[in-house]
């Protein structure tokens, strides 16, 4: 089985940069579980975020993180885009883009 | 003797559009254009440069180049730098060319819809209009610190999210420039209906919105074989509200109704721009919100007073503007217009079926009171126009409900 974990914590207490004590303890939280772990990857925060829906055929592009009770968190596509529009352009041809909506999220790299 | 403010306000967008361009960074390109301004002042005192605009680019562009030498990874990114000839500093002439045109990205990227509407609005003003925070910031009501703060928000998502500096695909080009025009129109609409700030900052927000929109038109026209319709109805319906902006408020500063309006000062030159323009834009396409709404805005304009007004024409605007754009206030208009090309009996049914979602508008209420004053069932117009004028916090307005509650013997 694969099981996809989802880190839900309050993006605030990351605004000033990130504890130090704490990311050692995703390192060695890394290292401990390096073989079950596939991938992960932090995001930046949601004020970078974009939500896309397509509905009667047209895209719906809007300023901010995905805010809807009634929809759950069904699935992930990690991908390369060369910026923003071309990451939309693939959120909008996801089919749950039709009935649901599509988070973009830019990922954080750690210089 | 040059203006700086002036040279300021006209040259600040297509200078700021190319730094962006050149470096990559709203920040970084604002704060170099800001000390070339700055410079300006100091050096330009007895001799003023033959060509300002080169002069500021070139000195903007220095400072940049100063500023990212302190930086990581800088010789990548001053190696990737177009070329500046840098004899246009002191040529002879005003030679616009010698600065690239980059201000159709900045638009595009300004009303961005990853954007809130708030931050692209406050983006454009800030970016393409020129305007300082501050002034933004009073146009609409909110703090300055607050504004400033917008603004580095939304620098900041174009910056984290990468969102890009350029002009869309064909593909997306319908969507993206509609989310452009909606900035435009909202930037007019905040000068022209707020109820709020001072006549001259709504004349100059409206004034900005006509700009910027002939901007648009301007650039588009370089880069497709033809400027898409509803951009022509777009400046015509500014141009055509915008041309009564003198009779529509009176002495005391109190909003005038259309039908009451001297229209004998209204901006002839400005009408006949615009009706030229709406008529051309409805030869070619089929007609969108914003060209129904100008063929409206034109019949008006073309009417000697209200009664002569081809109330028909307008009733038939409306109905197809009903089919592009459903909503219960043009459905209000629709009604209104119904009351005067064939009697309140016939439109009253019409607003009655709008009750349920124009229940707290306040307008609703003051149309019915109408349509009952004038189908002769005066007690029923009094309570619509005594629920109006609860309901409606407009000085002016108040007013004129006032006066007809008072007709009608209520108090």
């Amino acid at each position: 089985m694969k099981y996809l974990l989802l880190i839900y914590d309050n993006e605030q207490r990351w605004e000033k940069g990130y504890d130090k004590m704490e990311l050692a303890e995703y390192g060695a939280f890394g290292k401990e579980f390096a073989s079950a772990i596939i991938g992960g990857n932090a995001l930046k925060p949601t004020a970078t975020a974009t939500t896309v829906r397509v509905r009667d055929g047209k895209r719906l592009t809007t300023d901010g993180p995905f805010a809807e009770t009634k929809e759950q968190l069904g699935g992930y596509y990690l991908v390369e885009a060369a910026d923003l529009d071309e990451a939309i352009g693939i959120a909008a041809k996801i089919p749950a883009a039709r009935h649901g909506s599509i988070e973009v999220r830019p990922l954080m790299i750690f210089a | 003797m040059i203006d700086l403010d002036r040279l300021c306000r006209a040259e600040w967008g297509r200078l700021l559009s190319s730094l962006i361009r050149a470096f990559g960074d709203i920040d970084l390109a604002e704060e170099s254009l800001q000390e070339a301004f700055a410079a300006a002042v100091l050096e330009w005192g007895k001799c003023p440069p033959n060509n300002p605009q080169a002069w500021l680019y070139g000195t903007a562009r220095h400072r940049a180049i100063d500023r990212i030498r302190h930086r990581a990874r800088s010789q990548e990114l001053l190696s990737s730098l177009a070329p500046f000839d840098e004899r246009h500093l002191q040529s002879t002439g005003d030679n616009h060319d010698a600065v690239p045109d980059e201000r159709l990205r900045l638009i595009f990227t300004c009303c961005h819809p990853a954007l809130s509407s708030e931050a692209q609005v406050a983006l454009t003003l800030r970016t393409l209009g020129g305007l300082t925070t501050e002034e933004i910031a009073h146009a609409f009501l909110v703090p300055a610190t607050t504004m400033a703060q917008r603004l580095v928000r939304a620098k900041a998502k174009i910056r984290e999210a990468a969102i890009p500096y350029r002009v869309p695909e064909a593909d997306d080009l319908p969507e993206r420039l509609s989310a452009v025009m909606a900035v435009l129109y909202l930037v007019f609409n905040e000068g022209y209906a707020a109820a709020h700030g001072s006549e001259l900052l709504r004349r100059s927000l409206c004034q900005e919105a006509i700009e910027l929109t002939r901007l648009l038109r301007s650039l588009l026209g370089l880069c497709l074989s033809e400027v898409p319709a509803e951009v022509d109805s777009l400046l015509a319906l500014m141009l055509l509200h915008n041309a009564r902006r003198d009779a529509r408020v009176g002495a005391d500063g109190e909003l005038v109704l259309l039908e009451e309006q001297d229209r004998s000062r209204w901006d002839r030159a400005a009408i006949e721009e615009g009706c030229a323009l709406v008529q051309g834009a409805l030869e070619r396409a089929l007609p969108g919100s914003y060209a129904l709404e100008a063929a409206i805005a034109a019949v008006h304009s073309e009417s000697p007073n209200a009664q002569d007004t081809d109330w028909r024409q307008i009733v038939g605007l409306y109905a197809r503007l009903l089919r592009v754009h459903p909503s219960p206030v043009v459905g209000l208009n629709h009604a209104a217009a119904v009351a005067m090309a064939e009697g309140p009996a016939a439109a009253l049914p019409l607003l009655e079926a709008l009750a349920a979602p124009l229940a707290d508008y306040h307008l609703w209420h003051a149309v019915r009171a109408d349509l009952l004053r004038r189908m002769g069932r005066p007690r029923e117009a009094l309570l619509c126009y005594r629920r109006a004028s609860e309901l409606s916090s407009n000085a002016s307005e108040l007013r004129f409900l006032a006066r007809r509650i008072a007709e009608l013997g209520g108090s």
